[in-house]
């Protein structure tokens, strides 16, 4: 039997999910990190990217998320997240559009810095779409 | 004395006044009904953000490398008041309410020598504002033809404000929108955004909670991370709560409207009967006066 635990996914416009669940695998900014009951204190940004969740019986859903961070509490999870979509509810349209903004954004770029910051998004951006090809 | 014609005309002219103001006010209830959720769904957000944004900021407290975002540039020269309002009138006192109290505080600012840059988010605010202080302002947001409003609205609108405090454009950063309490009630609030006015968490338990927290990528970059995040959370909570204030202004100046017209139709169905009567006496007395003189 799994232990359960609080997760909260939040976004600016509405809270999507607040519920008992086994299991949630954040992407974060250094790497993707799963969370179980009882994990310590944490706290890391989050990056473009899938994160699932296993909820009680096994079944996982996946949701896009962008921009924001997680909070890992002793009462539970939190992620707040700037976007966050289900994957099934995803508009692969905007999505592509998403990808010619960063695009765009990288031609108009000025210096080093946020031309180096675009491309890590327009990176990750990508790796969501490949990962969803498939689907 | 009007005549009969004039006041049946009258009487219809209002009645439709009445019709348009009730439907008005009907209209905006069910938009009140949709703008209060969606300034219900924002809150766990922005209240989250804060409790987060709390507990960080007292590891810098009194720092010398907090983020400029939290401790200001050092001086208070150049104000930037960002005014949000709505895209319509015909909605009472709201805009003219909000457009007060940002101008009173740009009056007092201008009296101490302080140099006042404007940003108005609506029309409304700007139409109540330019004639006597459109010099200051330096940018009109219009939200016209935005028919829900999304996070993406509230971000363009900081992003350009964090691009201008970053070329030092200004020093300090207020808001002012109006706070929705009830339909009856808005309350017209000035909120600092820059630097971040931040709730100071409790000392002791909250703090020892923080304490044994693991950080990645490091305190410092999570916090330069999330402060301009909270900027556009706070200005989104702001347009929402705005749009509530709105709709509820509107409904309970519709509302006034409504029963005033009520009012007016009374009063001038009675002058209109009394006349009619009258009128109908003088034709009777003409007739028996007729008839007694052959």
């Amino acid at each position: 039997m799994a232990e359960l635990f609080q997760f909260e996914l939040v976004s600016p416009e509405r809270q999507l999910l607040s519920e008992q669940v086994v299991e949630v695998i954040v992407p974060g900014t250094e790497g993707e990190f799963g969370v179980l009951k009882n994990h310590s204190p944490f706290m890391s940004t989050i990056k473009p990217g899938l994160l699932k969740v296993r909820k009680d019986g096994g079944v996982v859903e996946e949701y896009f998320v962008r921009g924001g961070f997680a909070d890992v509490a002793p009462s539970g999870l939190t992620v707040l997240a700037e976007q966050a979509v289900r994957v099934a509810d995803l508009d692969r349209a905007a999505l592509a559009q998403q990808i010619r903004d960063a695009e765009e954004d990288l031609k108009d770029a000025k210096d080093d810095a946020s031309r180096l910051k675009i491309s890590d998004l327009l990176s990750q951006l990508n790796e969501v779409q490949n990962a969803l090809i498939p689907a | 004395m009007p005549s009969l014609k004039d006041l049946r005309n009258r009487i219809a002219s209002v009645k439709a006044t009445q019709k348009i103001t009730k439907a008005m006010q009907m209209v905006a209830a069910a938009k009140l009904r949709r703008a209060q959720e969606a300034a219900e769904a924002a809150r766990p957000y922005a209240e989250r953000m804060g409790e987060v944004l709390a507990n960080l900021a007292v590891a810098f407290d009194g720092r010398d490398d907090a983020p400029k975002l939290m401790s200001g540039t050092g001086n208070d020269q150049v104000h930037l008041l960002v005014v949000a309002t709505a895209e319509r009138g015909l909605c009472g006192g709201f805009n003219s309410n909000i457009a007060k109290l940002a101008r009173d505080k740009a009056r007092s600012l201008i009296a101490d020598g302080k140099t006042v840059k404007i940003v108005c988010v609506g029309k409304k605010g700007y139409d109540a504002i330019k004639r006597e202080l459109g010099s200051y302002v330096i940018k009109n947001v219009d939200l016209r033809s935005v028919k829900t409003l999304g996070f993406a609205d509230a971000n363009a609108i900081a992003e350009d404000i964090l691009a201008m405090y970053a070329a030092g454009e200004f020093d300090v950063c207020t808001l002012f929108y109006s706070r929705f309490q009830s339909v009856i009630a808005q309350i017209p609030t000035a909120q600092q955004l820059i630097p971040a006015d931040l709730p100071k968490a409790e000392a002791g338990a909250e703090v020892s909670a923080s304490a044994v927290y693991e950080y990645e990528p490091s305190e410092a970059e999570i916090l330069e991370d999330l402060l301009p995040r909270n900027i556009s959370v706070q200005i989104f909570r702001a347009l929402l709560e705005n749009a509530a204030s709105e709709q509820g202004a509107r409904m309970s100046a519709m509302d006034n409207a409504t029963r005033n017209a009520g009012d007016m139709i009374d009063k001038l169905t009675i002058s209109y009967n009394r006349q009619r009567q009258a009128q109908i006496t003088t034709e009777l007395i003409e007739i028996i006066s007729g008839a007694e003189a052959l």
